[in-house]
């Protein structure tokens, strides 16, 4: 296996979560949502995740936890934020905090053991095919999920009624609901799916990334899928490339570090922090012209009949 | 038969002013079943969190130590989350303070200077931690950036940067390789108010900014701007406030604040620079402005309530091999209380016939 071939495999398997997250989130934020507790859905994810597969032996089992636990921890936030109008911000930023505890708590029975890692696939002939092989071929399941995920996500938004509905709610709560539509049962599971993905994201670390569980082992990278949203103007096509784009960021400085070019390894793992930061602004400049972001992204709805 | 959510016609200010009681209430019944989940007597647990620390001299002085870092911290928060800037990056101010006056007191090490270097640490922190925070308040108002996202990016970057200076050019070379500076000099070091005990003059720095805080929002126009361009933007424009200039005002006056918390923390309790000289102070102290209801006096007695939760997490972890984490368990909790409470104080929960024959009966 070539360099660049193996350059490619570990930057797709470090954007595959920041992708999973960001998808989610960005479901969450069209139906004009904004949930800043990515970071604490998947720290949980991740612990929750590790400890099924750990208890169970079965990565599927898994990252059915992972899923489960993300999904209990956005329902808080539903509760919190579409239940009793709290304002949103404040919410998810309380959600990270109590994510935060709630994975040590979780996770402190595993830290230090380890797992057999989620396979990859394996189709005898394509998968040892020269250079593509193993990037198309031979990567774990959660990276085509994720691809899968995204596509259908796409294909829900724009091309399906109920998509259309979700984006409504999202540009204009007041309208959709005199149109009768259910604001906000759309999206309470618009804000269920992005706890899933989220979920699945933190599961993804230390399922097939990394096959054991540390504390605070997500390291920001909810926040990244965050700023990955804004970065792909709430389109499910631009997050790919953000993502894969992020992964890459992350993994080149790694190998930066490792060939020793001098540069201390905190000025290196301090990159992808910067790069969020810098694209935000160079993005945010950018559109001088009108913001893209969902019109009632953020804002408290509470129905007058 | 549903239960809906409703605005009331006024704020409620019986509920404004017990909310936060009943946050603390009902968290202390969550964390009841949290220490019975793990095993522990709930009883006996509670008064290992909340009773003990306040019956002997040394842990009421660490509960003050602990809440000073944590008030001057929410007090420069309540500013922003007043004026509607969110700024979740104080940890990061907080760390970039205490770098920066670290720097004067590592470089000063050994000579013969004077009692100016402590005020002047103290000065380069607050500088550092504002001009730290002014970073993502001007990616807001000339970018447009989301100053939640950029402010947050900053903290790893911050505690990336304290690593690398305190495992590479100011480590102490009579440290036995540990990642931290060498115990800094006297004058470099913020003194005790009592002899051979842990209270020392940043608590009376804290009280003073809590008053200053205090005047600046209930006696100048300034913080009526502030309040105003928060709670109704529109009112703001047309009454000509300059609300950007109002964003980087409170940004600048949070990072500052935070950055004298750090550099007292480090050149007091702690006494040098090393990794880990905050358990999260910046973001429990998010906790205290919301709990203070962005309210200076408010905070005070949240800082200090929340400070009792550090100390008695430890002593719990000591005397009960309860979790630490189950600190920020509690504090995340509380979060989630007082944030519903305050909801009751604008909305009422009413119950309402889902049956349309019987609405029309009514009437």
């Amino acid at each position: 296996m070539g360099l660049i071939e193996a350059i490619i495999l570990s930057v797709l398997a470090a954007s595959t979560p920041l992708l999973l997250a960001a998808t989610g989130e960005l479901v969450t934020e069209r139906s004009g949502v904004l949930n800043l507790g990515v970071e604490g859905m998947m720290i949980v994810g991740a612990a929750c995740g590790f400890g099924g597969a750990w208890l169970s032996g079965s990565i599927i089992v898994g990252a059915l936890c992972g899923i489960v636990a993300g999904i209990l921890m956005s329902l808080i936030f539903a509760l919190m934020a579409l239940g009793l109008a709290v304002n949103q911000v404040a919410t998810g930023l309380a959600l990270t905090i109590l994510g935060i505890g709630l994975s040590g708590l979780i996770g402190a029975g595993f830290v230090g053991e380890r797992i057999a890692p989620a396979p990859h696939l394996h189709i005898p002939g394509l998968s040892d095919l020269p250079l593509a092989g193993r990037v198309l071929f031979g990567e774990d399941g959660f990276v085509y999920l994720s691809i899968a995920l995204v596509v259908c996500v796409w294909w829900f938004l724009y091309r399906t009624r109920t998509g259309l509905i979700l984006r409504a709610c999202g540009d204009n709560h007041t309208s959709a609901h005199a149109l009768g539509y259910p604001v906000l049962r759309i999206r309470l599971y618009a804000v269920m799916f992005g706890g899933a993905c989220a979920g699945l994201a933190g599961a993804y670390l230390p399922l097939a990334y990394t096959p054991f569980f540390i504390p605070g082992m997500t390291a920001g990278r909810g926040w990244i899928a965050l700023a990955l949203t804004v970065f792909a103007s709430w389109r499910p096509a631009r997050l790919v490339v953000g993502a894969y784009l992020f992964g890459a960021v992350t993994i080149l400085q790694l190998h930066a570090q490792g060939a020793g070019i001098g540069i201390p390894s905190q000025f290196m793992s301090s990159l992808p922090y910067l790069a969020t930061i810098i694209v935000l602004v160079l993005l945010s400049r950018a559109r001088t012209g009108g913001s893209t972001a969902p019109a009632a992204l953020g804002t408290v709805f509470v129905p007058d009949r | 038969m549903q239960l809906v959510l409703e605005k009331r016609a006024e704020r409620s200010t019986t509920i404004a002013l017990i909310s936060p009681l009943i946050a603390i209430g009902l968290t202390i019944v969550t964390l009841c079943v949290v220490f019975a989940v793990l095993g522990k007597n709930p009883i006996a647990a509670l008064a290992v969190y909340f009773i003990d620390p306040l019956t002997d001299g040394y842990s009421l002085q660490e509960i003050a130590v602990k809440a000073t870092p944590l008030v001057m911290i929410a007090i420069g928060l309540s500013l922003c989350y007043l004026a509607n800037a969110w700024n979740i990056g104080a940890e990061g101010q907080f760390l970039i303070g205490a770098v920066a006056g670290s720097w004067l007191a590592v470089k000063t090490q050994g000579t013969d200077a004077g009692n100016w270097v402590l005020p002047a640490m103290l000065a380069l922190g607050a500088v550092a931690g504002a001009l730290y925070a002014l970073i993502p308040a001007i990616c807001k108002v000339r970018f447009g950036a989301s100053e939640i996202l950029t402010s947050l990016m900053l903290v790893y970057v911050a505690d990336l940067l304290l690593d690398y200076l305190v495992r590479g050019p100011w480590r102490d070379p009579q440290g036995f390789n540990f990642p931290t500076t060498a115990e800094f000099d006297p004058v470099a070091t913020v003194p005790t108010l009592i002899e051979g005990g842990r209270l020392h003059l940043g608590s009376i720095i804290a009280l003073f900014v809590v008053a200053a805080g205090a005047v600046l929002l209930g006696r100048t126009i300034k913080g009526f701007e502030i309040r105003v361009v928060g709670a109704a933007p529109r009112a703001a424009r047309f009454g000509g406030f300059n609300a950007n200039q109002l964003v980087l005002l409170t940004f600048a006056i949070s990072g500052a604040l935070a950055g004298l918390a750090g550099i007292i923390e480090v050149a007091g309790p702690v006494g040098h620079l090393q990794p880990g000289i905050s358990p999260g102070y910046g973001f429990t102290a998010i906790i205290v402005a919301f709990l203070g209801r962005l309210n200076p006096i408010g905070i005070l007695i949240a800082g200090l309530f929340l400070a009792l939760t550090f100390i008695g997490g430890e002593q719990a972890q000591i005397a009960m091999k309860i979790p630490l984490d189950v600190t920020k368990v509690f504090q995340g909790i509380l979060l989630f209380y007082v944030l519903a409470c305050d909801s009751l104080i604008l909305y009422r929960f009413r119950l309402i016939s889902t049956s349309p024959k019987v609405q029309s009966g009514a009437h």
